[in-house]
């Protein structure tokens, strides 16, 4: 489904990602693990198109040609970000803003619109995945939602999206351990055959509860070692530390990462 | 002399009857009806005869005139533009009905395709644009109708003009009560000149049962660059006024100073609301209307209460401070507002909140919103006089940037002489966030669909308080104008 390659990007002449190789089917989850500043969140980034990098190499979605399209071109395509720090935008009612993204999509896919009543049905049935009640539809877009209503925030939009390929950036981070069961349900509902996930943590415990096929660790802008989820174990134990080439691979115990 | 007002089924010869007085019979006679150009005591003379004025309107225009000479324009707000020549307008011309248009394609392409955006009807865009007899009978019936129905509760509303002649002894008190003759230069241009607007007039008791819209107003069109506009509310009466509309206006007079006086009398409220879109000049700022307009309410009585609630996104300058002169005991006065520039507009305005009654309470929300070339300017007076024991004001002034080439400026001015007085005051300024563009854009919006978005929400506050068609019509204007600002 999703395959990277060679992936270089770089950030005012500052190299951030070196080579990334990478390799998705459908129906899969990786995760992808690794200290702070190796690279992982900016991968994310260029994933879904921010601007400001300095992109080589390839990514190819489905066929398509990732890296040529437009932040809502691919989103239409199906690429999904659950954000790290989800922004706030205030005076726009929640429900109104997941309406109107699920309808650009549909109408770039060539799908009819729903209407409000339509939306409102699909939207409560997919709250109960998240535990989020019908209060957090009508106020502004993230304004005053906590850290973890955010992330669950997040979750519900990919639940109503349904996009075919997830990011989901550090979406356990800050999260107590209800929250992050919540969290983890939610993502695991939304584990089918076509759709493939990458899961990026800090933690290993995110993965007790959302299991993965593949983890990758990236240190230093590459992918430095992948395996089953037992590297999970094993990292949490030794740490990143030998893992990476240079510079941010020293010593850092994976539970301390933040 | 006004446009032919058949109210029946039209048939084929009507129409063309109509048509063929349009091209012959009225064209030769208007020439004779239009002013030299420049101001003097002469023309004023000719404005009030022409008008049918009593002697006493005469006397007051002239006064007015003499004040204006002594004057010189101002030149403290944030605005530039080249110099006016007032000796260069044409202060009279008999009111012209426009040349009515086979149909819409005789129309500007560039105005149908914004009235498309804008979801205006067909119907609408005809009546807009002057078309065809039909549509002008639709709406002189729906005014017709619209007419009967307040003359039943009481409630006047009719033109200037008409006013002056029907109901003199009201008009004669309460002109120039909120604004005098003297208050400003344009104030005062206004005055010596003014040839037509709106007059509206609640009787004691009585709740307005409708929007009054100037759209009902049968003569609406051409009242002119010098409009006037005069609103009293008798004791426990409610109004709700709108002014303007969301359609493009074009007009060949580029400075336009309108006076708006609103009087409010014991438990009476009045709401004003406007939707200005007055051509904004293209790109490079050409062409477009200068707007200085003289906007007051006075609350009058105890209880009462003004609201004036404004979305602003024409003119190539804007100059205006609607304000409301607390006079009443508890008397309340609010002031929404959003005002766009884009390309080379340039906006400076604000509110003025007076209070001289015990326990008056005032707010002031402004949403400035800068674009393009844009620049926009917040100015607002909040005077607590000795007198306002207890009085509170709340004024809250947001300012959003899109793009690097506009600008974003706040004047505020606080006067407190009683020492109960309470006043808060928030600003703030942010650019369209790229994390809220990217946000929504990874969602799959498009990115001007995103940034109308982000603008809107950011006017939610504002455009809640318009009736609930205005508002839909507001979002929509603020979105269409700001097309192509982005990327």
């Amino acid at each position: 489904m999703l395959k990277i390659e060679n992936l270089h990007a770089s950030i005012e002449d500052k190299e951030i990602l070196r080579g990334v190789n990478l390799e998705l089917k459908a129906g899969e989850v990786h995760a992808i693990m690794g200290p702070n500043g190796s690279g992982k969140s900016t991968l994310a980034s260029v994933l879904i198109g921010r601007e400001g990098y300095t992109v080589t190499g390839s990514v190819s979605f489905q066929g398509q040609d990732l890296l040529a399209l437009s932040p809502e071109d691919r989103a239409a395509a199906g690429v999904f970000l659950a954000f790290q720090h989800p922004v706030e935008i205030p005076g726009v009612g929640n429900m109104y803003f997941m309406r109107t993204a699920l309808n650009s999509l549909r109408r770039q896919r060539g799908q009819e619109e729903l209407d409000p009543m339509d939306f409102l049905a699909l939207a409560q049935e997919r709250m109960k995945l998240v535990e989020m009640d019908q209060s957090f539809m009508s106020r502004s877009v993230n304004e005053g939602f906590s850290g973890g209503e955010k992330k669950r925030n997040e979750i519900l939009q990919m639940a109503i999206l349904e996009p075919t390929f997830a990011v989901l950036d550090e979406t356990d981070s800050g999260l107590d351990i209800d929250a992050l069961r919540v969290v983890a349900n939610g993502v695991n509902a939304l584990r089918s055959e076509g759709r493939a996930m990458l899961v990026i943590t800090h933690h290993q415990r995110l993965l007790d509860y959302i299991v993965p096929d593949q983890v990758h660790v990236m240190v230093a802008g590459q992918i430095a070692r992948s395996g089953g989820k037992d590297l999970a174990i094993e990292l949490e134990e030794n740490g990143y530390a030998g893992l990476g080439q240079q510079e941010n691979a020293d010593r850092m115990p994976v539970g301390s990462a933040r | 002399m006004t446009a032919p007002t058949t109210t029946t089924g039209i048939s084929d010869e009507v129409r063309d009857l109509a048509n063929q007085e349009y091209q012959y019979g009225f064209v030769t006679e208007l020439d004779t009806d239009v002013a030299p150009r420049g101001l003097n005591e002469d023309i004023i003379r000719l404005i009030s005869k022409k008008k049918n004025e009593p002697e006493w309107l005469l006397e007051w225009r002239l006064q007015a005139f003499r004040h204006w000479i002594t004057l010189t324009e101002p030149t403290w707000q944030h605005v530039s533009y080249g110099p006016v020549d007032y000796q260069d307008i044409i202060y009279y011309a008999a009111p012209k009905p426009k040349k009515a248009l086979a149909s819409m394609d005789e129309v500007d392409p560039e105005l149908r395709e914004m009235f498309d955006k804008l979801g205006i009807s067909v119907a609408e865009q005809e009546r807009l644009s002057g078309v065809a007899v039909d549509v002008i009978v639709d709406s002189v019936s729906v005014a017709t109708t619209f007419k009967d129905k307040l003359a039943a509760i009481g409630v006047i509303f009719c033109s200037f003009s008409e006013a002056v002649q029907d109901h003199p002894e009201l008009v004669r008190k309460y002109l120039g009560s909120v604004i005098p003759y003297k208050d400003n230069f344009f104030a005062s241009l206004n005055s010596a000149v003014f040839t037509d607007g709106s007059f509206c007039y609640i009787p004691k008791g009585v709740r307005c049962p409708m929007e009054l819209s100037t759209y009902f107003r049968i003569n609406a069109a051409d009242t002119g660059q010098f409009e006037r506009t005069l609103i009293i509310a008798e004791d426990d009466s409610y109004v709700s006024y709108l002014e303007g509309c969301t359609a493009p206006m074009r007009d060949t007079n580029q400075m336009h100073a309108a006076v708006v006086e609103l009087v409010a009398l014991d438990n009476a409220q009045i709401k004003y609301s406007t939707v200005q879109n007055w051509y904004p000049g293209d790109a490079e700022g050409k062409g477009g209307v200068y707007n200085f307009v003289t906007k007051r309410g006075l609350a009058a009585g105890v209880n009462s209460k003004i609201s004036w609630t404004q979305v602003e996104t024409g003119s190539a300058i804007t100059w205006k401070y609607p304000g409301v002169v607390l006079k009443g005991d508890n008397s309340v006065g609010e002031f929404y507002s959003v005002a766009l520039t884009a390309r080379r507009q340039q906006a400076d305005t604000g509110s003025k909140m007076v209070h001289i009654g015990k326990n008056t309470k005032s707010t002031i929300i402004s949403k400035a919103i800068s674009a393009g070339h844009g620049q926009n300017t917040y100015r607002g007076l909040v005077d607590i006089r000795h007198s306002a024991k207890g009085a509170r004001n709340f004024t809250q002034c947001d300012s959003l940037l899109i793009g690097k080439d506009c600008g974003a400026h706040t004047f505020p001015y606080v006067e407190v002489k009683n020492p109960t007085g309470q006043v808060e005051h928030e600003a703030s300024t942010s650019k369209i966030g790229e994390e809220q563009l990217l946000y929504c854009r990874q969602r799959g919006i498009p990115e001007e669909e995103a940034v109308s978005m982000i603008v809107n929400g950011f006017c939610r506050e504002v455009f809640k308080m318009l009736p609930m068609e205005f508002a839909v019509e507001a979002q929509k204007l603020l979105s269409v104008s700001l097309e192509g600002s982005v990327g």
